[in-house]
C-alpha cells in the first residue's frame, strides 16, 4: 500500500470519528488502500447507521420488452423487432407476474412503437390487479425517451406515471458519468446532466429513486470517483436517493473487457461508496451482478442491502451472469445470516416489513437495542403504500 | 474484550486457547479477524507472494467400502460405472497432464478390497520412472490403512515400502473433522480420528511431509472444529511434518446428506475458517485458499484473510464433480486471479519450493498459453 493510500485511510478514519466529508483526492487514494482496512472503516459507518441489520425485498423484475431503439455496446439484452429473440409482454402477463410480491422492478428496452399511454396503462393495470404491490419502474433513460417521444416535459411524464401508480424509480441508466466513456460505449444514450436532471425532477415530485454505477469496463478510477461525487451533490440538494447500487459490468458477449473485475475490486468499490456517500442511506450489494458469494461478504464491507428475490431477470442474464435467476426468501435470509447480520425484509421504499431475528436471546437483545437507536421506527406491513416524501 | 485479548496474544506470538478459538468461529467480527490473520500471514510469509502448484487429481478407482454419507463419488463393486484403472491407464492419464506442465500428481482412490498392496507400489514406481520431475503426492491416510489391511503389514511398514518406492509426501484428505462424535455419524467405517493421526504421525517420523485438511459445513459444531485444530496443532508440534492446512466446505450435491444440507456453507463462513485457522494454527507456515472448492472469487478474497497459497490447477478432478461442483482453471488464469487479488504469483512444488515467479511486468509465458484450451477441457 502506498503512502498516499495510507494517509487517506488515516484521514478518513479521523473524519469518521470526528466528522467531515471525504474529498475527491482522498477517495482516489482509497482505491489503492488495503482491502481490509478499507472494509473496516466502511463497516464502522454501516454499523453506526444500520447496526447488524441487512435488508432484502420480496420482489420481481419485469422487463416488458427487449426491443430497443438503442444499441449500447455493453448490452446483451436489447434486440430489434425482426430478430427471433424479440418479445413483448402483454398487460395480462405483466399483471400476472406482479402477483404475490411486494415490489415490482420494471425496466425495459426503448420500444420504438409503444405510445406513452401504454406505460401509464401498464402501471394502472398492475395496481388494479395487485393493489398492495409497489411499483419501482423506468430508468431515467426511459423517462427521457417517453418525454421526447410524447413531446411532454419530464415533469409531466413523471406526474402522469405517479398518478398511474409509480412509487419509486430505479437507478439504472446512469452507467458512468463520463463523456469519454459515453461516447465510446453508449453514444446515443442520455449523459450525466440529463440523468441527474430527471432524478432531480422525480425527487421534487416526491418520487424517491435509487442510483447506480456501472463499473469494471473502460472507466478510470477518477471517473468512478467523480460519478460518486455527482451523486453525493444531487443527494445534498434533494435527499431523494434511497440507495446506491454499484453494478459490476458483465463481459458476456459484448466483451468491452475480457474479464469481469475481481471480487477485491467489487468490495473495494462498495466500501468506498459507503465512505463517500455519507448522505445516501443504503448501499446495495446486488447479488445478481456480484454473485451470491461476493454479495454476502460485501455485508461486512459496508453494504446493508442485497436486493431481492428478483424472480426473472433478463438483462444481466443475457450477458451470462453466473448466478441463478432467482433466490428464495429463505436463501436470502441464509445469505444474510451467514454474513453475521440480521435479515430485515423491507418494501420498495425501505419501510421495514419484518425483522427475522433468531429466537436466541443475543439476537433479540441486539434487535431491541438497535431498534431503539435506529433513525426510523419499524412500520407495519406495507399494505397501504405511502410514498416517502423526502 | 475477548478480541482484544486475542489481538494482544497474536501480537506477542502467544498461542490461542480453545475458548479463544471457539470465539473466532462464533463471534469475532469478520473484518477484524481478517486483519489479524493477514498480519500473521505476513509474519510466516513476508513476501506479498501467493504460490500455486500445477497438479492433477486423477482417481485410480471409485470402488469403495466405507460408505461415507458426504460422498457422491464412490461406487460399490459390480455397479455399472464402477472402475479400477490399470497402472498403465493411470500413467496415460498422468502423461497427458505432464505435457501440460504438471509437477504434482495428487493420486487418490476408493478403499477397494480387490486391490493388492503391490498395485500401489507399482503406481509410485511407475510415476518415478516415467516422470522423474513429477512428485507423486499420493494416497490419503485411510488408503494407507487400506494397504495395511490387505497386506497384513503395519502402518509403518506400508509407509516404509511406499517411501522405498519413491514417495515422500502424503495428501491430507480424509481428515474431514477430527472429532469422533462427527466421524461416527459421517464416516463410521473410516475409523476414529486416531486412525488418521497415526498414519500422519508415522509418516512424519519416517520423514514424509503431508498436508492437513478439514471439511466443515455439515453436522460439526464449533467445538468439533476446535478439537480438529488442537489435534493437528499438537501433532505439528511433535515433528513439524505438515506443509499446509487446507479447509474446504462440504459439497452436498448427490450425497445422502443433501436433504439435510441443501447448500454448501458460503464464502463468509469460508473466509472466517481461513482467517481463524491462520490464527489458531500458529505452527503452520501455509494456509491454502481453495479457489477450486469455494469458487474463484472466494478464493481471491481468502488471500486477504490469511491464506498465502492458491492450491492446485487440478487438471483432472472427479470427486467434487460427482457432487455437481465444478471449477476449472488454467495456469494462465491462476496467474491472473492471483494478480487481480493484488499479489505476485509464484509456481511451487509440493514442498513449497518456488519454481518460477510471475513478476508484475512479465507477461504470461507462451509456454503455458496452450493450456487454456487443453486445461479447460475437464
Amino acid at each position: 500500500m502506498d503512502h498516499t493510500a495510507q494517509q487517506a485511510l488515516k484521514t478518513v478514519g479521523d473524519k469518521i470519528a470526528h466528522g467531515g466529508r471525504v474529498t475527491r483526492d482522498e477517495t482516489i487514494a482509497l482505491f489503492g488502500a488495503d482491502l481490509l482496512e478499507l472494509g473496516r472503516l466502511a463497516a464502522i459507518v454501516k454499523q453506526r447507521r444500520w447496526g447488524r441489520r441487512a435488508f432484502f425485498v420480496v420482489n420481481r423484475q419485469i422487463n416488458p420488452s427487449n426491443i430497443c431503439v438503442l444499441a449500447c455496446r455493453f448490452c446483451d439484452f436489447a434486440t430489434k423487432r425482426h430478430r427471433p429473440n424479440a418479445y413483448e409482454l402483454s398487460f395480462d402477463e405483466i399483471s400476472e407476474r406482479s402477483r404475490g410480491v411486494r415490489e415490482v422492478h420494471i425496466v425495459g428496452g426503448l420500444h420504438p412503437e409503444w405510445p406513452f399511454e401504454h406505460y401509464t396503462t401498464m402501471l394502472q393495470r398492475i395496481k388494479t390487479g395487485n393493489p398492495q404491490v409497489q411499483i419501482k419502474a423506468f430508468t431515467a433513460v426511459e423517462i427521457d425517451f417517453f418525454a421526447r417521444r410524447s413531446k411532454r416535459s419530464v415533469d409531466d411524464v413523471l406526474r402522469a406515471l405517479k398518478e398511474a401508480g409509480l412509487d419509486a424509480m430505479p437507478g439504472g441508466g446512469a452507467e458512468v458519468f463520463s463523456e469519454r466513456v459515453r461516447k465510446a460505449l453508449f453514444p446515443f444514450k442520455i449523459g450525466a446532466p440529463r440523468w441527474l436532471e430527471i432524478h432531480r425532477a422525480a425527487h421534487r415530485l416526491g418520487i424517491p429513486t435509487n442510483s447506480t454505477l456501472l463499473y469494471g469496463h473502460m472507466e478510470t478510477i477518477e471517473e468512478r470517483v467523480d460519478h460518486l461525487l455527482k451523486l453525493r451533490d444531487l443527494q445534498d440538494e434533494t435527499g431523494g436517493l434511497m440507495s446506491f447500487i454499484p453494478l459490476a459490468y458483465q463481459p458476456g458477449r459484448t466483451k468491452v473487457v475480457a474479464r469481469q473485475c475481481s471480487a477485491i475490486d467489487d468490495l473495494r468499490t462498495i466500501a468506498i461508496a459507503r465512505l463517500v456517500l455519507d448522505n445516501i442511506p443504503h448501499i446495495k450489494a446486488y447479488w445478481v451482478t456480484l454473485g451470491e458469494a461476493t454479495a454476502s461478504v460485501a455485508l461486512s464491507f459496508g453494504a446493508d442491502d442485497v436486493d431481492g428475490t428478483i424472480g426473472e431477470e433478463r438483462i444481466m442474464h443475457a450477458a451470462d451472469a453466473e448466478v441463478p435467476a432467482q433466490l428464495t426468501r429463505t436463501r436470502l435470509q441464509e445469505m444474510i445470516r451467514e454474513a453475521g447480520c440480521i435479515p430485515v425484509e423491507r418494501d420498495a421504499l425501505y419501510n421495514i416489513v419484518n425483522v427475522y431475528a433468531d429466537d436466541s436471546r443475543e439476537d433479540q437483545e441486539r434487535v431491541a437495542q438497535e431498534t431503539d437507536a435506529a433513525p426510523f421506527r419499524p412500520l407495519p406491513i406495507a399494505s397501504d403504500p405511502e410514498p416517502v416524501t423526502r | 474484550m475477548m478480541l482484544e485479548t486475542i489481538a494482544d496474544k497474536i501480537e506477542h506470538g502467544k498461542r490461542l486457547s480453545s475458548a479463544e478459538g471457539r470465539y473466532l468461529i462464533t463471534d469475532a467480527e469478520l473484518i477484524e479477524l481478517g486483519r489479524l490473520a493477514n498480519r500473521v500471514r505476513f509474519r510466516h510469509n513476508p513476501e506479498p507472494r501467493v504460490t500455486f502448484v500445477v497438479d492433477t487429481n486423477p482417481n485410480y478407482t471409485n470402488i469403495c467400502n466405507t460408505d461415507c454419507i458426504f460422498c457422491a463419488f464412490y461406487r460399490k463393486p459390480g455397479d455399472p460405472d464402477a472402475y479400477w484403472l490399470t497402472v498403465d491407464e493411470v500413467m496415460t492419464k498422468i502423461e497427458r497432464t505432464v505435457q501440460m506442465g504438471v509437477t504434482t500428481v495428487l493420486l487418490q482412490g476408493g478403499h477397494n478390497d480387490a486391490i493388492p498392496f503391490d498395485y500401489y507400489l507399482s503406481l509410485i514406481r511407475a510415476i518415478r520412472a516415467r516422470f522423474p520431475h513429477v512428485t507423486p503426492h499420493c494416497f490419503t491416510a485411510s488408503e494407507v490403512r487400506q494397504m495395511a489391511a490387505v497386506s497384513n503389514l503395519s502402518i509403518r511398514d506400508v509407509l516404509q515400502q511406499l517411501r522405498e518406492a519413491g514417495q515422500t509426501t502424503l495428501p491430507g484428505g480424509g481428515a474431514e473433522i477430527l472429532s469422533d462424535r462427527v466421524r461416527k455419524k459421517l464416516s463410521p467405517k473410516k475409523g476414529p480420528s486416531s486412525h488418521w493421526l497415526e498414519v500422519h504421525r508415522e509418516a512424519h517420523r519416517l520423514g514424509f511431509r503431508s498436508t492437513a485438511t478439514m471439511m466443515y459445513g455439515h453436522i460439526e459444531t464449533p467445538d468439533d472444529i476446535v478439537e480438529h485444530w488442537d489435534t493437528i496443532r499438537t501433532l505439528q508440534d511433535e515433528h513439524g511434518g505438515f506443509t499446509a492446512f487446507v479447509p474446504w466446505s462440504f459439497k452436498p450435491g448427490n450425497t445422502p446428506l443433501e436433504r439435510k444440507f441443501p447448500h454448501h456453507a458460503g464464502p463468509a463462513r469460508y473466509l472466517r475458517m481461513i482467517a481463524a485457522s491462520r490464527l489458531y494454527l500458529d505452527n503452520f507456515a501455509h494456509i491454502q485458499a481453495s479457489w477450486f472448492s469455494e469458487g474463484k472469487k472466494a478464493g481471491q478474497l481468502a488471500l486477504h484473510f490469511g491464506a498465502d497459497d492458491f492450491g492446485g490447477t487440478l487438471f483432472e478432478e472427479n470427486v467434487h464433480k460427482a457432487a455437481d461442483f465444478v471449477n476449472q482453471a488454467t495456469v494462465e488464469e491462476t496467474v491472473t486471479l492471483i494478480k487481480e487479488a493484488g499479489f505476485t504469483p509464484a509456481q511451487r512444488t509440493t514442498l513449497y519450493e518456488i519454481i518460477r515467479a510471475f513478476g508484475e511486468t512479465e507477461t504470461t509465458p507462451s509456454a503455458t498459453a496452450h493450456l487454456t484450451a487443453a486445461g479447460g477441457s475437464r
